[in-house]
């Protein structure tokens, strides 16, 4: 499944500033792994050791946040976009 | 003033309001006697303080404590040159009242904490958080979980933004979509990481908007939706938010009821993160004494270009967003320092360098800032 990942702006520096990243995917798990083995420096910011998303991040399928989904055993279909939403705090 | 019956000019002033059905005399009446409570009158505070002044909102209550300072201008439109140095809270009085000189202006020249927060917020009808820093962001939430207040979140980043209104009682909090705080450093503030000048005027008057909509009980408000605002690409989207089962502030099993101590409270979560160990920072004192030695290491400057004219103490320039390029341009074998501005962009140029095998790079704590403080008042601070 070709699924596309937005990038927010705090976390592009480890993507070489891309915005949005495409990986095969058939659960948003698959799809966040696939994105850390291609940009090993986001892992640390995005996923705590025991693999689950950080607490200050949310990740979403289309407009639904995967916590109230299946989290990283949200299916994915062709099309889906992933959002990546961090909390910013400028004011 | 607050009566809420409108004289012949006040009429005249609120016309346009008026003659909108879903608005009224009755609606215009209504928001003359309400109150609104900004916190931070700086980028989003600004929009959103002048356009529910001259809406009419019969008391606008502002909480800061800081100056203007001439880097505030580019974005914060309450403000003028010649209030540069001024208090932000008179500078902001004087341009509301000119604007709108019917309004009451309450002022709290104060950092909002979790001893005088209760106090302050239980005042007003409906709070606009402006403010731009974590701690005070749980605060505020906090106190209007449980004073049951509406709490018009806005916050922004570089080209980007997000609102919400959160209120409890009909919907999630912003612990519900955000349980806790990054750890310090690894978001960039805006003096650090940079802002589009006319996004917080984009989003302020989002956070002005929904304030007059819940006033006046109108339309749909942003409750249960997060809209996230894309300057760069001009997309809005919305998201689904739910209320947390597990939220401790508003959930079934809450375990927080009262405020806590916020500082202390978003740094013992920063305590956890492995990106901050001791062994990664160097402090100005040592930096001082290792420039004798200078041929051991490698000082990097992660700053942009406009702000070494301003002031620099030396190393290799490599702006943050230019390191993943030209990381090779160092030597891994050797040690790095790294820099900024005040320690926070040069703590994530330490943590990707880290990841990518440079074991021995260290970030300066306090960057130039302190350097200049602490070691040669010579450097000019910015």
């Amino acid at each position: 499944m070709s699924v596309t990942i937005i990038i927010p702006s705090p976390l592009r520096i480890h993507t070489a500033q891309r915005e949005r990243i495409t990986v095969e995917a058939a659960t948003v798990g698959e799809a966040l792994r696939c994105l850390c083995e291609r940009h090993p420096g986001i892992q640390n910011h995005l996923l705590s050791e025991d693999g689950g998303v950080r607490r200050f991040i949310n990740v979403y399928v289309n407009d639904e946040d995967i916590r109230f989904l299946s989290d990283q055993k949200t299916g994915l279909r062709e099309t889906d976009v992933v959002s990546i939403i961090p909390s910013i705090a400028g004011g | 003033m607050n009566s809420g019956k409108m004289s012949p000019e006040q009429l005249k002033r609120y016309g346009r309001h008026i003659i909108l059905p879903e608005v009224g005399r009755e609606g215009q009446e209504r928001l003359n006697r309400s109150s609104v409570l900004i916190i931070g009158a700086g980028g989003l505070g600004s929009p959103a303080a002048l356009y529910l002044a001259a809406a009419g909102v019969g008391t606008i209550g502002l909480v800061d404590f800081d100056s203007v300072d001439l880097t505030n201008l580019q974005r914060q439109i309450l403000h003028t040159t010649d209030s540069v140095g001024t208090s932000k809270l008179s500078s902001a009085t004087q341009r509301i009242q000119a604007l709108n000189p019917t309004i009451n202006v309450r002022t709290h020249d104060t950092h909002l904490t979790f001893k005088n927060a209760m106090d302050i917020i239980s005042a007003y009808d409906v709070i606009v958080d402006g403010t731009d820093n974590f701690p005070t962001r749980y605060l505020v939430n906090d106190a209007c979980v449980f004073l049951g207040k509406p709490n018009i979140y806005g916050s922004i980043f570089r080209f980007e933004g997000q609102a919400s209104v959160f209120h409890a009682s009909k919907g999630p909090c912003y612990r519900c979509l955000y349980p806790e705080p990054p750890p310090p450093g690894l978001v960039p503030s805006c003096a650090e990481g940079g802002v589009f000048g006319v996004l917080p005027g984009i989003v302020g008057t989002i956070q002005a908007t929904e304030a007059i909509k819940v006033l006046l009980d109108l339309g749909e408000t942003l409750i249960g939706r997060l809209l996230l605002v894309d300057a760069l690409t001009m997309e809005f989207r919305t998201m689904k938010l739910r209320k947390d089962d597990q939220c401790p502030v508003c959930g079934p099993k809450a375990t927080i009821k009262k405020l806590i101590d916020y500082e202390d409270w978003c740094t013992g979560i920063a305590g956890s993160n492995p990106n901050q160990n001791v062994g990664d920072v160097i402090s100005v004192q040592e930096l001082s004494g290792k420039l004798r030695e200078a041929d051991t290491f490698q000082l990097v400057d992660v700053r942009e270009d406009f702000e070494r004219e301003i002031a620099t103490i030396g190393g290799i320039p490599i702006p943050l967003r230019e390191l993943p390029g030209r990381m090779r341009e160092l030597d891994v074998t050797r040690e790095v320092i790294v820099y900024c501005h005040t320690g926070q962009r040069s703590g994530r140029a330490v943590a990707f360098l880290r990841d990518q095998g440079f074991s021995k790079a260290r970030n300066l704590l306090g960057g130039i800032e302190a350097w200049s403080q602490l070691i040669d008042q010579s450097i000019p601070r910015y």
